[in-house]
């Protein structure tokens, strides 16, 4: 594989004494070549496409649970608590804290619900009336059962509801 | 002797069929590597001549890898240092890119040293060559700019203050050096403006400089023709030729392969650490400029007061001047190095300098033990740092909102009322406004604390047709739900 170049006979396909051509000689070598460099080619993509389909990968984009409490703490409810929950919104390498008000209560079976303090008609802050036993929407007067049910009022449904869950004994809440 | 590549084109070729055979017809594409690959090398393919095709690969290198990592970076003060922690501590195979792009950036500067070396003890910038070696002079500064634009980037310890230190010794220069500095910085300090004038520089403007004149270069290299050995006639060679391809490939690319293994393996076992994010006033911090720089930073400790001038400018810009000319004024023929003692001193007297002077730098920092102990505490913080997992950055609004506490107790006492009260829940959280009340955000601006203190005692109308009932509190708490109120922005 030692060809002097230049010379005519290095590109024009003429028979040699092995019976492969230096033309097909240099065709094959090509051909190597070329695949071996598409092959380190692609491995050295490897990384590249990991780097940029990282989204697909992991998520980049996330809405963490909130931590409302040690279970303990609502063991003795008798009336709906208002909590103020930290909600971390991350997003890609950022992150949005806000604060929302949640009140913690139980169901008809005694289970532990969080409802969000917003009002499903147009979105005011609901507080709940001591007086009343009631949550009442300041705003158009709305109320709502101390587990969230509507009783009366402009709204159509009740309080919303939040996905709750349970982690070393603290109950947590995916505000949405 | 017709060893020229001319007869190539003469020679009757096989019509190509295919994919291949229609796209060389339509496009040329089959000439065009023919006439690439066809190069003749005088005297036959050597190790000595695979330095500029390494460089051109590790350019690619650093195109590739820095296109990808700008799918994430942000050139600003507040975001550059979270991102480049992101890429580093998040994002797959991101801190083997980063380390890649960040070790190829010392590889170009080693491999161009080699490529240099050669050409300059090849004798190779001889012979008609003045353009090609002023397009390399140029490339190699355009080069260096590169890795100092590059290295403020990432906007951590280490990159600040060494680019502080690197644009404060522009300030040396005598009249115009205070105007360059601040032209640099964008400002008379270092911070967000400097990152977005580093940034256009290392991603828009260098490189569009290095396409250009490293075209060029291999242009004026293939009009010039491959010098071939020391002992070659410049003008008219007589030695046998090889083609450039397949031998010279071949040993072209075994530099590939070890630049790909050597920097792959590098980068993998010890990826190029982030420090913690640039700090300004941090007074204790000992700045250390990247490896290739330490020869200039320690030459530039010598030169202080109305001396300055002489080693900042004088002699920076009469060795500049020399390599420049350099083609211009040598201009014998003769290119065996060992007839060229006078070249070969200079080389060696450069290379010995530059060599001795970071040696210096680092014998300094290794026997001075208060720079000694500084230094392997900032080297203990950046492994400090490389060890903590990311911490996404709490955007502004939320700090925002967080801050109004911590601020002024008064407000705080004030938020305390306005969430007590239910204010919040017709005008929402932060007084943002919601469908049943308007947003109360910068309302400060509009009315005085004395007459807010009227409205919510005696809410108008209007205000009492939406619903807004008047506020009947103790002076105090009035104050504070005031003082509250008017912190909304």
């Amino acid at each position: 594989m030692y060809e002097r170049a230049g010379h005519p006979e290095n590109t024009t396909p003429k028979p040699s004494g092995s019976g492969l051509s230096l033309e097909s000689r240099r065709s094959f070598l090509g051909v190597l070549l070329g695949l071996g460099s598409f092959f380190v080619g692609a491995l050295l993509a490897v990384p590249l496409i990991r780097f940029a389909l990282f989204p697909l990968l992991r998520r980049t984009t996330e809405l963490k649970n909130s931590p409302v409490g040690a279970l303990s703490e609502f063991s003795s409810l008798t009336e709906p608590m208002m909590r103020i929950i930290q909600i971390e919104q991350v997003d890609g390498w950022r992150k949005a804290v806000s604060e929302k008000a949640v009140y913690v209560t139980k169901g008809s079976q005694g289970q532990l619900r969080v409802l969000t303090s917003i009002c499903p008609h147009l979105g005011c802050t609901v507080p709940w009336s001591k007086e009343k036993s009631q949550f009442v929407c300041p705003c158009h007067s709305a109320t709502f059962a101390a587990d969230g049910t509507r009783v009366s009022g402009p709204s159509l449904r009740g309080m919303d509801t939040l996905e709750t869950s349970v982690q070393d004994g603290q109950l947590l809440v995916r505000f949405q | 002797m017709h060893s020229t590549h001319k007869s190539e084109g003469d020679t009757p070729r096989r019509p190509e069929s295919g994919l291949w055979g229609w796209l060389s017809r339509r496009t040329g594409l089959d000439d065009l590597l023919r006439s690439a690959l066809n190069e003749p090398i005088p005297g036959g393919a050597r190790f000595a001549y695979i330095f500029g095709s390494g460089l051109l690969f590790i350019f690619t290198s650093q195109v590739i890898t820095g296109i990808f990592l700008a799918l994430y970076y942000v050139p600003s003060a507040d975001h550059a240092h979270t991102t480049v922690a992101y890429i580093t501590k998040a994002v797959t195979a991101g801190s083997f890119l980063r380390s890649l792009h960040a070790y190829g950036a010392s590889a170009m500067v080693v491999v161009l040293f080699l490529h240099l070396s050669q050409t300059y003890i090849y004798g190779s910038y001889k012979g008609r060559r003045e353009l090609l070696w002023l397009s390399g002079c140029v490339l190699f500064g355009l080069v260096l700019a590169m890795a100092f634009t590059g290295y403020l980037l990432p906007w951590d310890q280490r990159a600040y203050f060494a680019t502080a230190v690197g644009t404060n010794a522009v300030s040396e220069v005598p009249w115009i050096g205070e105007s360059i500095k601040r032209l640099l910085r964008g400002g008379t300090e270092m911070g967000t403006l400097t990152i977005s004038r580093f940034f256009v520089a290392h991603v828009f403007l260098i490189p569009a400089f290095i396409f250009t004149l490293a075209a060029s270069h291999i242009f004026l290299f293939r009009k010039a023709g491959a010098a071939g050995p020391v002992n070659e006639d410049l003008y008219d060679p007589k030695q046998e030729a090889e083609l450039f391809y397949p031998r010279q490939v071949v040993m072209d690319l075994s530099l590939t392969a070890l630049l790909i293994v050597g920097l792959g393996l590098l980068c993998f076992f010890v990826p190029v650490r982030l420090g913690p994010p640039a700090n300004p006033a941090d007074a204790q911090y000992v700045p250390r400029p990247e490896w290739y720089y330490l020869p200039i930073f320690q030459w530039l400790k010598y030169w202080h007061g109305s001396a300055a001038i002489i080693g900042v400018l004088v002699v920076p810009m009469l060795l500049v001047l020399a390599i420049l000319a350099l083609p211009f004024l040598d201009r014998s023929v003769e290119r065996r190095p060992w007839k060229r003692p006078a070249a070969m001193g200079a080389y060696a007297f450069v290379v010995f300098s530059l060599l001795g002077l970071g040696l210096r730098s680092q014998f300094l920092d290794q026997h001075d033990s208060g720079v000694a102990r500084q230094l392997s505490k900032q080297s203990a913080e950046e492994d400090e740092y490389a060890r903590k997992p990311f911490e996404p950055e709490l955007s502004s609004a939320s700090l925002a909102a967080a801050n109004v506490a911590l601020a002024d107790p008064l407000a705080a006492k004030g938020k305390a009322i306005f969430e007590g009260q239910s204010c919040n829940a017709c005008h929402g959280d932060g007084g943002v406004g919601t469908a049943a009340a308007p947003a109360l955000i910068g309302i400060g601006t509009k009315f005085s604390p004395d007459q807010l203190a009227e409205l919510f005692k005696h809410p108008t109308a209007k205000m009492n047709a939406g619903g807004m009932s008047p506020i009947d509190l103790p002076p105090d708490d009035l104050k504070a739900l005031i003082a509250y109120v008017e912190s909304l922005k």
